[in-house]
């Protein structure tokens, strides 16, 4: 059996600043891995090389042993890895119903013409991803958002409908950018739980961006840092918290500020568990 | 409970039966006197034309200004082959089949323009289909063998008030079959944000070949309407100026929205009839009106917003009450 998603060697530039170098890393099904680091670190750009966002110049990435390096964002989302975003990308101007539809849209399989003519199997199949819409609604207690555009939708509801439209397709890897971004000391407590079960509930594989070392500390067993564009270490969160380059990264060679911003005793806030 | 879709269904095909029997006895008992007759087949052509535009400008949000080109395509494709192809007989039975031709025709085009708005959007894609415009009528001004700039004539007038219902029918249930679909959730998703659309499995090239595809077909089924009103048609009827009024209809109906399109098509058609004492004039209401548009209501007065009786697919097997069972069962 294959490791879920094997990463070697990837490597990305952005005109000449290397944004990622030589970045290799092994998820194996059912693992919750963190990936941290302060800005421009590289962190989201790897989330859009495993997407093919950016074309793979340098490196291989595998799902489930085989090689998706070349294939369009469409396909791969389709073979089951979902994804969040930093900053919310919702289909503004659709409802919460049809933007948790979208993302079954590789799961519907009717052609131009059985819609056309609104032929039984295409009735069966708007059915069912409908069904599972609402359903999926109700789990992310969005119900009574459904047919209300999701721009008009409170914040933290934009953030979890964005988790229902990544999820009613199924997929077996989950990619969250910065979920706790923008949320307060409550919601970030409630989103944690609510990680935690979504990986129960979805037998989910979970690949996490994260500034906030509580949400990496609660629900991570293994992160790895990157600088830029370098992993710097690797290992359970405990440890890294107290590596030297880690805080080297963070806190620069004489305690000066490189990265995040001062936090109390000279920590930026998100080292503070 | 009645399921609301199932009586929209019946609604619509209610209007539709009545619309038809209205379009064929109206004209034949000679309350409508045939000027009016000839302006309601134009305001009809129109809609077709808005409708199809709608999908690329409105649902996709792309910026297509090139319509007229497919609606020439479908116009001169149709008229050979009721001129030359075909036995004049056969040409009032064969006359669906003609306007089809003229719309795969048109389609077939739609294909070369849809392969560009891969790599370019916005801007860069209104150019390509600028040039595609003046392609189309730069390629049948210099065709002497249909007439070149002087216009090919001898269609027999076979267009009639009960066909241009009925192809409007066809024109505004299809795509709203379409845009109430997988397909047409994509390609909203297209014109919302074409990254994450992607990122949520949506195959957006496969659905832009297919937005242009719907598109251009019933630009080119309009194009056969319109050659076989007029029963003359010339490259000049098929010009940047044409795709213009095109552009006014779909933005001042509304992007988004087929009761929008139906409106922008009326309303657009009327009053430039109604203008008439203008004389050249009032070809500068279009241009103005697109203007003024833009910077004062972009998105038109439906824009985004749909008839209820056209909205569809919301729920699933019994409305209401599906609902109310997904409420139910959708805590487990």
């Amino acid at each position: 059996m294959p490791p879920l998603l094997e990463i070697t060697d990837l490597s990305h530039n952005f005109g000449g600043l290397r944004a990622v170098s030589d970045f290799s890393l092994t998820v194996q099904e059912g693992e919750l891995v963190g990936l941290i680091g302060p800005n421009g670190a590289g962190k989201t750009t790897i989330f859009n090389l495993i997407t093919g966002v950016f074309r793979i110049n340098q490196g291989r990435i595998l799902f489930r042993g085989q090689d998706i390096s070349a294939w369009a964002s469409h396909r791969i989302t389709a073979a089951g890895i979902a994804r969040t975003f930093q900053t919310i990308r919702l289909f503004k101007e659709l409802s919460a119903l049809d933007n948790v539809r979208l993302g079954a849209f590789s799961r519907c399989r009717y052609s131009l013409w059985q819609s056309l003519r609104r032929s039984p199997g295409f009735r069966e199949a708007e059915a069912a991803v409908t069904r599972r819409a609402y359903e999926l609604l109700e789990r992310f207690h969005l119900g009574r958002y459904a047919h209300v555009p999701a721009r008009h939708l409170p914040y933290g509801e934009q953030r979890r409908l964005e988790m229902a439209r990544a999820l009613i397709s199924g997929p077996q890897l989950l990619l969250l950018d910065e979920p706790a971004a923008g949320m307060n000391h409550a919601e970030t407590e409630e989103l944690i739980r609510l990680v935690g079960e979504l990986k129960e509930e979805f037998s989910l594989t979970i690949l996490l961006i994260e500034h906030q070392m509580r949400v990496v500390m609660n629900l991570c067993r293994r992160v790895t840092v990157l600088d830029f564009g370098e992993t710097i270490a690797s290992g359970p969160p405990q440890e890294i918290q107290h590596h030297p380059a880690v805080l080297e990264a963070y806190l620069g060679r004489d305690g000066e500020l490189a990265g995040g911003e001062p936090g109390a005793g000279g920590r930026p806030p998100w080292l503070t568990p | 409970m009645v399921n609301p879709d199932t009586l929209k269904k019946l609604l619509i095909w209610l209007a539709a039966a009545l619309l038809l029997a209205l379009a064929w006895g109206l004209p034949a008992s000679g309350a409508l006197n045939p000027y009016v007759v000839q302006i309601l087949m134009y305001v009809g052509i129109n809609m077709i034309l808005t409708l199809s535009l709608n999908l690329v400008n409105g649902y996709m949000g792309e910026f297509s200004v090139g319509h007229a080109g497919f609606m020439g395509i479908g116009a001169y494709v149709s008229a050979i082959l009721t001129v030359w192809v075909l036995p004049r007989a056969w040409a009032p039975f064969a006359f669906p089949a003609v306007l089809v031709a003229g719309g795969l025709a048109a389609a077939a085009a739609g294909l070369i323009v849809a392969y560009p708005s891969f790599r370019t959007r916005g801007d860069y894609l209104a150019i390509v289909t600028l040039a595609f415009n003046m392609i189309v009528k730069s390629v049948l001004e210099n065709l002497e063998v249909l007439g070149g700039p002087r216009g090919f004539l001898g269609m027999p007038r076979l267009t009639t008030l009960p066909w241009v219902v009925f192809w409007v029918v066809l024109t505004l249930l299809a795509l709203r079959n379409l845009v109430y679909s997988n397909f047409g959730r994509g390609i909203m998703a297209i014109r919302e944000d074409e990254v994450a659309a992607n990122l949520t499995s949506v195959d957006t090239r496969r659905l832009k070949v297919y937005a242009f595809l719907v598109s251009a077909f019933f630009a080119g089924v309009a194009g056969g309407l319109f050659a076989h009103l007029l029963q003359f048609i010339n490259p000049r009827s098929f010009s940047i100026l044409k795709s213009t009024d095109m552009l006014v209809m779909v933005y001042l109906g509304g992007v988004g929205s087929l009761m929008g399109s139906l409106l922008g098509a009326t309303i657009f058609t009327v009053l430039l009839e109604l203008l008439r004492p203008l004389g050249l004039w009032r070809w500068v209401l279009g241009p103005l009106l697109l203007v003024l548009l833009m910077i004062f209501k972009p998105r038109g007065i439906m824009g985004f917003k749909e008839a209820r009786l056209l909205e569809t697919g919301q729920g699933y097997g019994g409305g209401a009450q599906g609902q109310a069972a997904a409420h139910a069962g959708g805590t487990g």
